[in-house]
């Protein structure tokens, strides 16, 4: 049995999702599509059944891809567990009758349930489940309340008797507001400290304040606890537990030997140097495992909170009039930050925005200037050596190429050019229990998808060391390398292998002893130059391979630009 | 006692803190359609909650939601705004 959860974005469908189907998590793309979903079972009697979260969406008629997808996996399913925001009888309703007449069985989890007592709603709950002719149970995701009730009466679930279809949306909207003045009545509401700061946060001057104060607490916060986690954990435990094992190992196999070389890679200074020795198990496990995934870790628990209590549709609002100048409207700032986790997810959030142009921008605008959070880690380790104004010259070069890029390209790419419409939803306390379970997909998501390459990458280099081939194309490409950019022509490798995995290529810098000039020039190259292989692949499903020969055209002209600039300036 | 007056302005011109009731929406179908999935539609009460600074987006209330408008949108949607004038004496 399959059963779908449907119902409008930010009613608390993910927090009743985590509720109801404990741990087995699964995130998987819609066939034939890059649109997420959430997958998990529930054991219903003696029976397994899957649960699905659909995309959040608010009519089956859909305006955008996304919710194209929404609508062709209700097809798929047995039964709908439609959530409705009992804060907001009325449009959710609209979508509650809309499901009513695709004669598929439902049942109504009227959420937020925790909620309308301080905003002043009372809902008949009875008087409801009579006029919808589905049982409706009111539940609080974020508590659990009313979850096993609702589980209980899955198997009530029906298709109403004497459904009416609606011609037209403005019947529909009759109907439930006929439906509403009979089941709702409100009354005096008292205003919480959350509305005043939800007010304060919509002014056009506070809403500037707290976008500055979150986007810095935000960056500290992820630098923090990642470095934290480097410093007090992950490196005691690779110099600790692993590296007397590998020491023995490279005893065994006698430096200097083939898979000496393989494995554990060159030994510095009589031991192993994780950033430096580059072999397998070396440098090929502490690159992913060690340097990278606490950043991963960090940034994907903040973008976790960011997400659920509600604070993104509000920067998107304040981002609104500058993305308008790149060809974008704020909504894709959410691609954006997506992108600055992994840019994979990001570009594929494109879909969320409606005009071709727009995706077109913020894909490449994504693959251009905004690193992933595995290459920002190496980044952070390895040009913050320096100083932390090295790194800033990093970000800041990365931020003008982005803003310069946009605007050139809202004036040449054709197409049109929508205006944002976007629900702002309440300030909610975080869904811990949702977060940590959206944060251990993401941070499994990684290590599943990155270590792989990371080590491929590694194996790469060593055999293409081995082979001489990057002395034999160092050599063709010094004039851009050295010429151009100022950097030694050894930094070939680095940028060949930044196609597999940028985190491995700034690994590849370290023995190469650059100034810290060189190594400004040399991150930023490498974050603008190409998009890594996983981002080429979903670069060329969701742009076609037409727009994605412009926009690597594009990457490869602003990181030649870029560097060669930077190599003036600097 | 007072009356009222009824005024037409777009959710752009009004000024923050005024209600009105939706009256037209100005350009295409699917401008209407995404509106209207959002419950913005002609006969509804919104109130305008704020703009942001340089044309940006408009802040709008519409049942118990706040929706962001592009500022183009905005100039789109027609409002009656409720006015209350002192009756004249």
């Amino acid at each position: 049995m399959r059963i779908l959860l449907v119902g409008n974005p930010n009613v608390g469908k993910s927090a009743l999702f985590s509720r109801l189907t404990g741990t087995h998590i699964i995130a998987s793309n819609y066939p034939g599509t890059t649109v997420e979903f959430t997958k998990g079972y529930l054991k219903l009697g003696e029976e397994r059944a899957e649960i699905i979260d659909v995309p959040g969406n608010y009519t089956l008629e859909p305006t955008s891809k996304a919710e194209e997808v929404a609508v062709e996996m209700l097809k798929e399913g047995n039964l709908a567990i439609n959530v409705v925001d009992a804060t907001n009888l009325e449009r959710n309703l609209n979508l509650t009758l809309q499901l009513l007449e695709r004669q598929i069985p439902v049942i109504v989890a009227l959420n937020m349930w925790d909620d309308t007592r301080h905003r002043g709603i009372d809902i008949n709950v009875a008087k409801l489940e009579e006029l919808l002719g589905v049982p409706v149970v009111p539940t609080a995701g974020i508590t659990g309340q009313g979850v096993s009730e609702l589980v209980r009466r899955l198997p009530e679930a029906k298709v109403p008797k004497n459904v009416r279809t609606y011609s037209d949306s403005d019947e529909r909207w009759t109907r439930v507001g006929d439906i509403v003045s009979q089941v709702q009545s409100l009354s005096h509401r008292h205003h919480h400290w959350y509305e005043n700061l939800e007010d304060f946060s919509s002014h056009r001057v506070g809403g500037v304040i707290i976008a500055l104060l979150v986007l810095s607490a935000t960056f500290w916060f992820v630098r923090f606890v990642g470095e934290g986690i480097i410093g007090y954990v992950a490196d005691p435990l690779f110099e600790g537990l692993w590296t007397p094992p590998l020491m023995r190992l490279s005893l065994a196999l006698g430096p200097g030997s083939f898979w000496h070389d393989i494995l554990i890679g060159r030994l510095i200074g009589g031991g192993i140097d994780y950033s430096q020795s580059f072999g397998l198990l070396s440098t090929g496990l502490y690159i992913p495992l060690a340097a990278v995934l606490p950043y991963i870790f960090s940034f994907y628990l903040v973008l976790g909170i960011l997400e659920d209590v509600g604070y993104l549709p509000r920067l998107a609002v304040l981002m609104d009039t500058i993305m308008h100048r790149l060809g974008l409207h704020g909504y894709a700032i959410i691609p954006t930050i997506l992108g600055f986790g992994c840019n994979v997810p990001g570009i594929m959030a494109t879909r969320i925005l409606e005009s071709r142009k727009q995706r077109f921008i913020a894909a490449t605008l994504i693959s251009i200037g905004v690193p992933c959070a595995a290459l920002q880690a190496m980044i952070i380790g390895l040009v913050g050596e320096q100083g932390v104004e090295y790194i800033a010259m990093v970000y800041g070069s990365l931020f003008i190429s982005w803003v310069i890029i946009g605007l050139i390209l809202n004036r040449i790419v054709k197409g049109f050019n929508p205006e944002l419409l976007v629900e702002i939803p309440p300030y909610r306390f975080p869904p811990w229990r949702a977060i940590g379970e959206k944060l251990w997909l993401r941070v499994s998501g990684f290590i599943k998808e990155a270590l792989p390459i990371v080590l491929g990458a590694v194996l790469m280099v060593n055999v293409l060391y081995t082979l001489g081939v990057f002395n034999a194309i160092a050599d063709i490409a010094a004039p851009i390398l050295t010429g151009l950019w100022g950097l030694p022509k050894e930094t070939i490798a680095p940028l060949v292998i930044g196609f597999l995995r940028k985190d491995a290529a700034m690994g590849l810098l370290v023995p190469l002893a650059l100034t810290a000039k060189q190594l400004v020039i040399s991150s930023t190259v490498l974050a603008m130059f190409f998009p890594c292989v996983a981002t080429f692949v979903v670069l060329a499903r969701e742009l076609g391979a037409r727009d994605l020969l412009k926009a690597v055209g594009i990457m490869i002209a602003a990181a030649l630009m870029m560097g060669g600039l930077q190599n003036l300036v600097l | 006692m007072t009356i009222y007056q009824n005024e037409q302005l777009t959710l752009a011109e009004m000024r923050t803190g005024q209600t009105g009731t939706v009256a037209e929406i100005l350009r295409g179908h699917g401008l209407t359609r995404r509106l209207d999935a959002l419950g913005i539609r002609p006969g509804k009460k919104v109130t305008k909650l704020s703009s942001t600074l340089f044309r940006g987006p408009v802040i709008l209330r519409v049942n118990n939601t706040q929706v962001a408008v592009g500022f183009g949108m905005a100039r789109k949607i027609i409002v009656k705004v409720d006015t209350y004038l002192p009756e004249a004496s």
